[in-house]
């Protein structure tokens, strides 16, 4: 039986879905990242149907409930992607510094 | 030899003038002034003063702005340079006792420590944090040095264009610590005298300044 609560999953990963291919299609992500964010959200909605899948994993790798086995696994995730985030953001704002720099020269020399 | 004389500023409308006219005094011609998308006229009170001002559109930190200013001095054919803070806390009376040992050939960069030397009506706090600073550098680069967050220094012309400033806030003080093992050079430490009065103490760095500024270390040493 399908519940309401799967259907709106359904809906929001299609929608998200549906964002990850629009950024791909203006360049915005690579196709790398694409594949990547549409593999999260398939899998998402794959555990969402089929919630047995998950607590046959968990006791798998001996942990009681399958919902646990999410939490562990997005967190640890989540974890990455910031430390992905700070990474990056570390590097755009070197490459400000390098363009406000060159700016203050340039200025500089006309003078 | 061309000294350069290279001061990152932020807001320092209320002292730079004073600082600047103390240099022209003790015959220091060539000044460059670094400022750091200043809120306040310090850029126009430099260029008054007939300093070289270089002008960052935006605010890129302390380590950004001497990078900027070193370059510069770099073009200008600058044999050594020296850097200094626009909020007159040092004594530029002290700049030929930093330039000394570096002129003479006895080492590629002269760093200021007011340990060594004094600092004046220094909070308790204050000293507490700096000298936690001085003991996370002996932990992160093994130099044993006794102040590692000050801005006064002297550096050959050689150092200046071996020492690579990546980082562009105050994490630079320690990236100098780091520049100077991976390329071998040759330092001493200086004492100098720090005064801290109200205005530098309500404009300085704060604790969870440095606490940031902690993490950014190990960052920048454990992750990139
Ligand atoms: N260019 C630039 N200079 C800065 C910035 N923050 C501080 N400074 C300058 O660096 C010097 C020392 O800064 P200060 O905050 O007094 O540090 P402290 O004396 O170590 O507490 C002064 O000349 C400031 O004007 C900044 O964001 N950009
Ligand atoms: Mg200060």
């Amino acid at each position: 039986m399908i519940t309401f609560m799967q259907l709106l999953a359904l809906a929001f990963m299609s929608f998200v879905s549906s964002r990850a291919v629009l950024r791909a299609k203006d360049k915005k992500i690579s196709i790398g990242e694409l594949f990547f964010w549409l593999g999260v959200w398939s899998a998402l909605i794959f555990v969402v149907f089929f919630p047995d899948f998950t607590t046959r994993m968990a006791n798998l790798v001996g942990i009681g409930r399958g919902i646990d086995i999410i939490f562990y696994t997005s967190i640890a995730i989540l974890f990455y992607m910031i430390f992905r985030l700070y990474v990056k953001l570390e590097d755009t704002e070197r490459e400000l510094t390098k363009v406000v720099r060159k700016l203050s020269m340039m200025t500089k020399k006309r003078k | 030899m061309k000294v350069f004389i290279v001061i990152p500023a932020y807001n320092e409308a209320g002292k730079i003038r004073r600082v600047l006219l103390k240099l022209k005094k003790n015959s220091y011609k060539n000044i460059i002034v670094v400022d750091d998308g200043s809120k306040d006229c310090t850029a126009k009170i430099a260029e008054e003063s007939g300093a070289y001002v270089l002008k960052h559109v935006i605010n890129r930190g302390q380590g950004a702005a001497l990078k900027t200013g070193i370059d510069y001095a770099l073009e200008k054919k600058a044999d050594i340079i020296v850097t200094f803070d626009a909020d007159d806390q040092f004594m530029v009376k002290e700049i030929k006792d930093i330039i000394c040992p570096v002129a003479k050939g006895e080492v590629d960069i002269a760093l200021g420590s007011r340990f060594l030397g004094k600092a004046v009506n220094i909070p308790f706090l204050k000293k507490m944090v700096l000298k936690l600073g001085i003991f996370v550098v002996f932990l992160l680069y093994g130099i044993n040095i006794t102040d590692s967050q000050g801005g006064f220094r002297a550096m050959s012309r050689k150092a200046s264009q071996r020492i690579n400033l990546t980082a562009d806030r105050m994490e630079h003080a320690a990236e100098f610590f780091s520049e100077i093992m991976r390329n071998k050079l040759k330092y001493r430490e200086v004492p100098i005298t720090v005064r801290y009065d109200t205005y530098a103490l309500k404009k300085g760095q704060n604790w969870s300044d440095s606490f940031g500024l902690g993490m950014k270390m190990l960052f920048n040493k454990y992750m990139r």
